[in-house]
């Protein structure tokens, strides 16, 4: 029997590399696919032109310096964001709370960026230690709402599914006690974070000092900035963080194996802390992008579902680094050309996030794409999500 | 021998031509049986041999992929177990199918259930048991909660499940394996008495003395086909063996007397807490010297388990000491009883001794990845100061790279490179109509962050190794002070080496471990904890579930620590294990130490009696050393 | 009455402690009534059973697939998209111009009621698809029915549909007034819909299913050890699919309970996280029906009180005193996980050989 399982495993050598990047790349393509045709049939079910939505969609992410400007800007923070699920995924967590986290962070991020002044007499070096205090203080952010789910799991088993989702209800009445235009009326002050507009929910406007910079400013109001290439970054550092490093390969074990990590000396408890901490940091940045990068202040709407796309984003890349980009970059050019689809064929722009559900769950149901396409399974990925309520 | 007139009786069981596949492995190759009414036929081969399957076929849990199955002479098909036991064939699986938290009646009624209406009628059910097991003498309590009971009684309620069905075939799958010998001897007047009364068993097991005992006819497989059937009055154990694995096997282990020198491992007074925070574990004292193998015998869930999960940092002991090589290392953690120089071969392979999903060489620097030569610097303490390098270099290549990028800029040698590609210059165009060219400049911008980034980091690796070289040594600030990069190149090397001095078939090194077989699994983690030659080898069911081959390799290299001067204790629920390969024996029984013996001066019954809670003054006529 | 409802000692002990939580609450209740006066109590008490309801569906339904060895973390989109649908149902009913026998209330209601709980149960047999047949991580497969739901009924939100109005209370209260404490009681057994009494009842029927019915041996069977089930001719995957189907079935009335007989109309969204809140009400519960219903009803208290602070002269934010009941689910699942032994199986997938 022995000799025989061993005959069974084809030793494939020279193109292994490439083979290995086609049956990985081969499900998430297909379930694009397969999304965006099934997506095509509501289009033509209700009545519109599915061509002519595509069409516009492309053009409105890639037609013009405008729209891929867009696209890269929509894509900055769900790079940030599809890390931070992709990386606890890689610990064997799963990070629903990326939400709550990225508030937080935003709002952090939102508050060094007005009530703390830096002026060190020279601009850009005020601005360099501005923005740099703003995006700690965001990661910062991120990590506390990261770090207590992570530290509950380790110390009491309570589910980090659970857990984060409820610290994104309890991030969103922290926030919105914190924005609280207040209510004259019952004579309630507005909250501590409001900038006293007596309306809006919403932070002051950021100091000029701790905006990102802006590295290109095409005709239009979009403009692109820094936080493409801070992205671009932290995927690569990421990458070598989980492949490459000590630290990853305790961190995979914990994930595959919790107690072989144990048996081998490590202590799952402070892997468990580590990566939620850190897909805190990673996802709380993703908030601070939007604040100090596009909205120069905190607006609750302004990272609407942007954590739970999140996990549509790292399940597509298949928790890596360069997936992740990949497809952080194919979600920001449905955000950014929505809008042109809409005007151009008349779909409601909201058909995206039907699009998007499809495409959460065929990936999710890898079986089902396999089956649909005949594509032979290479095994399970061996890392289940769902091994019970307990400590682990 | 009782029940001859009717073993010559009808054939109830024919097997004709089953031949099975699984992905890649042949299980069953055309294979042939018959069972005769009230017979007890040994079906005897190594793990993987395809008894199993076999069986299972023949139960309905696996569909054949040809050949038929003849129940009293008509061809039976069964696609599932229901249809099987309808058809009076019962089946006690290696591992019990019971569950744990329901009672014997629950258990023995589910899926038969007794009902008054839509509810279940429990008094009946407890009734109907209770009468099962007066008429067939196999006492059991059918209200008693099945994790509250030993294994022999859980055994018992599986052959009550399958009596309560009305089985007339009944199959036991490898039923011995974790019974005392006392246990043993208690099944073996049931199966007897059992096939007096007509049922037909099917017994299947690897171990040659049972089935000289027990069975009316043996049949043997191997890699999937019959290979032979013969008589117990006709065989001997050295025939069945060589049928069995295809070749002569050293039924001992070859081991010279033992050397011992000082102390290695003391335990003194050692306490501990199961799972479900019974008493598992209760004051517990015993040493083991440099140069000898202490066996610790006892039937499985005797608190062995518990025990090695205390002495190797797993789990936290109530009370006690726990002394290795003069250090104290109680209640500290598995990496510091690790480095201590201590080898464990985990019970549980899957569950803890590998990573299915790492790669072979992976998995064989478990626990040895975090130090050198495997985990490089930088170190923790020395990371500011590169990272401070790296920034440092990474912005000088930026700066010369920007003044040239700068330069190029505003020259012509620019514009004439953007010609080459058919692109018109950025600057001559007017900003609305400059769309196209931008995004070039764009994507080059990006491209270029990309480029420098990759380049400062290979440089600065450069400049790192040369002040490696320059100072001679890994940069490190103390014993604590370990790399934090993985050498995957000295992995990979360290790996070659394990794999060929320890006979690990793999197809390489960069192979999941998941898809080797057990025995070469298991070939591996014994290859690592041994491999690292330490002074003290906790090895606990070293040889569970693996062919004969491995089995022997394996308690080869026992011997080999052994006699290299290490340490070593061995835990076994196989009797013959413990007394093939161990010069002294303790005795384990509901957690205490109930004897430690002499090899040499002890019997297997002896040791049988005391695993099941003989007192050592009643087996051995002396106190408890 | 309890060794009836429940099986094994542990059972028993949650049942009595559930009891015994009741007759404190009911105990602190008098208390209070003296204190503040019976209609601010009583006022409480309501408001806790309303907010108990879809909790306590949402436990029953977890305890339906926990205990059939399937996590459901798909139970709030299972509520949100039976609350739409029920909705949805209940404002094309009331069009006018639909056939008057449609549009009477017991058909129109009850069509809007089946229509939900059909929703919830179809995702549930799309989670036991997925989950089984497709194999997905069962905790994937439920955040993907949270997303597709929260997608889905967000894309076809219609803002401002009215209808003609939600269920009404099945009795009225037959004391008057000035009858003390039998009014008061009155106000709080009576005066109900009739998804707050089918509550109660499936409460009670699913106990004694789960302990003392032939399925629900076998359901247990399965969550514990389905192999076992398996080997004795149980069809595991079947009874999966059933149970996943009732779940979400349950989970469906959690839903129309907020749009047909709660609140009356549909916000985007509006579950707000009690499905997950259920979920550890269940662990809180240790999977037992009772236990659960208990922690519902705890729960329930925990909400009620947000808008019954300012009568006991407290003065906290109001955002503040919403984020209760999210930080009592993370204090009870850190305090409650591990204490409790969930089945053995849940989560892991079986696969027939």
């Amino acid at each position: 029997m022995s000799e025989l399982s061993v005959a069974a495993a084809p030793p494939v050598k020279s193109f292994s590399f490439i083979v290995r990047l086609l049956r990985h790349a081969a499900v998430p393509i297909l379930s694009v696919l397969t999304a965006v045709l099934i997506g095509a049939v509501i289009i033509a079910l209700a009545g519109y032109d599915p061509v002519m939505a595509y069409v516009g969609l492309l053009d409105g992410a890639f037609g013009n310096t405008a729209g891929l400007t867009r696209t890269l800007v929509k894509m900055t923070p769900l790079v940030f964001s599809g890390l931070s699920v992709a990386f606890a995924f890689k610990g064997g967590l799963f990070n629903i709370g990326a939400q709550g986290q990225l508030v937080m962070g935003s709002v952090l991020s939102a508050w060094v960026g007005f009530a703390v002044a830096v002026d060190l007499g020279d601009p850009v070096l005020s601005t360099i230690v501005h923005v740099s205090l703003a995006l700690l203080a965001g990661a910062l952010g991120g990590l506390l709402w990261g770090a207590i789910p992570g530290i509950l799991k380790a110390y009491t088993g309570a589910h980090e599914v659970i857990t984060t989702i409820m610290f994104n209800y309890i991030a969103t009445n922290f926030i919105s006690w914190l924005l609280y235009a207040g209510s004259p009326a019952e004579g309630i002050p507005p909250g501590p974070f409001n900038d006293g507009n007596g309306v809006i929910a919403r932070t002051p406007t950021i100091m000029p000092t701790a905006q990102l910079p802006v590295i290109y400013d095409p005709p239009g109001p979009q403009f692109l900035h820094l936080g493409l290439f801070l992205a671009l970054i932290t995927a690569i550092l990421v990458g070598v963080l989980v492949s490459k490093l000590k630290f990853g390969f305790e961190l995979r074990m914990v994930g595959l194996n919790p107690t072989a990590a144990r048996y081998s000396g490590i202590s799952v408890k402070r892997i468990t802390i580590m990566t939620m901490v850190i897909a805190g940091a990673l996802a709380g940045l993703a908030g601070a992008m939007q604040t100090l990068g596009v909205n120069y202040r905190y607006e609750p709407n302004q990272s609407l579902g942007l954590g739970f796309t999140a996990i549509t984003v790292a399940l597509l890349g298949g928790g890596d680094p360069l997936g992740v980009v990949l497809s952080a970059f194919l979600f920001g050019v449905m955000d950014a050309g929505s809008t042109r689809m809409q005007f151009n064929s008349g779909v409601p722009s909201e058909i995206i996030v039907v699009i998007q559900a499809l495409i959460l769950m065929f990936v999710a149901a890898e079986q089902m794409i396999r089956s649909l396409y005949r594509i032979k399974a290479e095994g399970d990925t061996g890392q289940r999500l769902s091994t019970g309520w307990g400590q682990r | 021998m009782a029940g001859n007139n009717m073993r010559n009786g009808d054939v109830v069981l024919e097997i004709r031509g089953i031949t099975k596949h699984f992905p890649g492995v042949l299980a069953n190759d055309n294979v042939n049986l018959t069972l005769k009414k009230g017979e007890i036929l040994a079906l005897l081969g190594e793990n993987g041999a395809g008894k199993s399957t076999l069986m299972n076929i023949v139960y309905g849990l696996y569909r054949a992929d040809s050949g038929q199955v003849l129940l009293r002479n008509q061809e039976a098909h069964f696609a599932s177990p229901r249809e099987a036991i309808h058809s009076g064939i019962g089946m006690v699986h290696q591992h019990f199918q019971l569950i744990p938290v329901m009672s014997v009646a629950e258990n023995v009624v589910l899926g038969e259930e007794v009902t008054s209406g839509a509810f279940l009628d429990r008094k009946e059910a407890v009734r109907h048991v209770r009468e099962l097991s007066e008429q067939y003498k196999l006492r059991v309590d059918p209200d008693a909660i099945i994790e509250e009971l030993p294994v022999g009684t859980q055994q018992r309620v599986e052959i009550i499940k399958a009596l309560y069905r009305h089985a007339e075939i009944l199959i036991l799958d490898e039923p011995t394996a974790v019974l005392t010998p006392q246990e043993v001897d208690e099944l073996f007047k049931i199966m007897r008495d059992l096939a007096d009364r007509g049922v037909s068993i099917i017994f299947i097991t690897h171990k040659l003395k049972e089935v000289l005992t027990i069975a009316h006819r043996i049949v043997v497989m191997r890699d999937g086909q019959v290979v032979g059937e013969a008589t117990p009055a006709e065989s001997t154990p050295e025939s069945l063996a060589a049928m069995m694995v295809g070749r002569e096997v050293l039924l001992r282990v070859q081991r010279g007397p033992a050397h011992p020198q000082d102390t290695v491992l003391d335990v003194i007074g050692l306490s501990a807490l199961d799972d479900r925070h019974h008493h598992a574990v209760r004051d517990v004292s015993f040493s083991v010297r440099s140069g000898e193998v202490l066996g610790v015998a006892g039937v499985q869930g005797n608190g062995q388990t518990e025990l090695v999960e205390v002495l190797t940092g797993l789990r936290h002991a109530t009370a006690g000491r726990v002394i290795i090589h003069g250090e104290d290392l109680t209640n500290t953690s598995p990496r510091s009883v690790t480095s201590s120089g201590t080898g464990h071969v985990p019970e549980d392979r899957r569950r803890f001794g590998m990573v299915d999903n790492y790669t072979v060489a992976e998995n064989l620097v478990l626990n040895s990845y975090y130090d050198l030569p495997f985990s490089v610097p930088p170190t923790a303490r020395t990371l500011p100061v590169v990272m401070a390098g790296y920034i440092g270099i990474f912005l000088a290549f930026f700066a010369v790279l920007a003044s040239i990028w700068g330069a190029l800029w505003s020259s012509a040698l620019w514009s004439l490179t953007l010609g080459l590609f058919g692109i018109q210059d950025v600057e001559s165009a007017s900003r609305e109509a400059m769309n196209g060219p931008n995004m070039v400049e764009l994507i080059v911008m990006l491209v270029m962050v990309l480029v420098i980034g990759y380049l400062a980091h290979r440089f600065t690796m450069w400049v790192l190794r040369r002040l490696q070289k320059a100072a001679g040594k890994p940069l490190r600030f103390g014993k604590k002070d370990r790399g934090l990069v993985l050498d995957h190149r000295q992995i990979d090397q360290h790996a070659v080496g394990l794999v060929e001095q320890f006979d690990i078939r793999t197809p390489d090194v960069d192979t999941h471990a998941g898809s080797l077989s057990g025995g070469n699994q298991q070939k591996m983690v014994v290859a690592r904890e041994f491999g690292r030659k330490p002074r003290l080898l906790v090895a606990a069911q070293p040889t569970r579930g693996i062919d004969v081959g491995s089995i022997e390799f394996i308690h080869q290299q026992i011997i080999a620590q052994r006699d290299a001067g290490a340490a070593v204790l061995l835990v076994s629920a196989e009797l013959d294990e413990i007394v093939a390969l161990s010069d002294r024996i303790v005795v384990m029984y509901k957690g205490e130490i109930v004897a430690t013996v002499d090899a040499d001066k002890v019997t297997r019954e002896q040791l049988g009696l005391l695993m099941a809670g003989a007192s050592a003054e009643d087996v051995l006529g002396v106190r408890a050393a | 009455m309890l060794s009836i409802l429940t099986g094994t000692a542990a059972n028993r002990r949650t049942a009595i402690a559930s009891g015994v939580g009741l007759a404190v609450i009911l105990v602190v209740a008098f208390l209070a009534a003296g204190a503040v006066g019976p209609a601010i109590v009583v006022a409480v008490i309501n408001a806790s059973i309303r907010n108990m309801v879809p909790i306590a569906f949402g436990a029953l339904s977890g305890i339906f697939s926990e205990r059939s060895g399937i996590v459901n973390i798909g139970i709030e989109g299972m509520m949100l998209m039976a609350a739409y649908v029920g909705f949805m149902i209940n404002v094309a009913l009331s069009v006018p111009g639909v056939s008057p026998i449609l549009q009477t209330e017991p058909v129109r209601l009850g069509l809007s009621i089946l229509g939900g709980v059909l929703a919830g149960g179809i995702l549930g047999l799309f989670h036991a698809l997925l989950s089984i047949r497709y194999r997905v991580d069962q905790i994937i497969s439920g955040t993907v029915i949270n997303m597709l739901a929260l997608g889905l009924t967000g894309y076809f939100y219609l803002p401002g549909a009215t209808t003609l109005g939600r269920l009404p209370p099945v009795v009225v209260n037959p004391f008057s007034a000035d009858s003390g404490i039998l009014f008061w009681l009155g106000e709080i057994l009576f005066k109900k819909g009739i998804i707050t009494y089918l509550m109660f009842a499936l409460v009670i029927a699913s106990t004694i299913g789960l302990f003392r019915t032939v399925w629900g041996l076998r359901t247990r069977a399965v969550g514990e050890h389905p192999r076992a089930a398996d080997t004795l001719g149980i069809n595991v995957h079947r009874l999966q699919y059933r149970n996943l189907f009732f779940s979400g079935c349950l989970a469906g009335l959690g839903g129309v309970f907020l749009t047909l007989e709660a609140v009356g109309t549909f916000e985007r969204g509006m579950t707000n996280g009690r499905g997950f809140i259920a979920l550890a009400v269940m662990i809180f519960g240790k999977w037992h029906p009772l236990g659960a219903a208990a922690g519902a009803l705890l729960f329930g208290f925990a909400t009620a009180l947000q808008g019954q602070l300012q009568f006991f002269n407290i003065n906290v934010p109001h955002q503040f005193v919403g984020m209760l009941p999210y930080l009592l689910t993370v204090i009870v699942l850190a305090g409650f996980v591990g204490r409790a032994r969930p089945p053995a199986h849940v989560g892991k997938p079986y696969e027939i050989e």
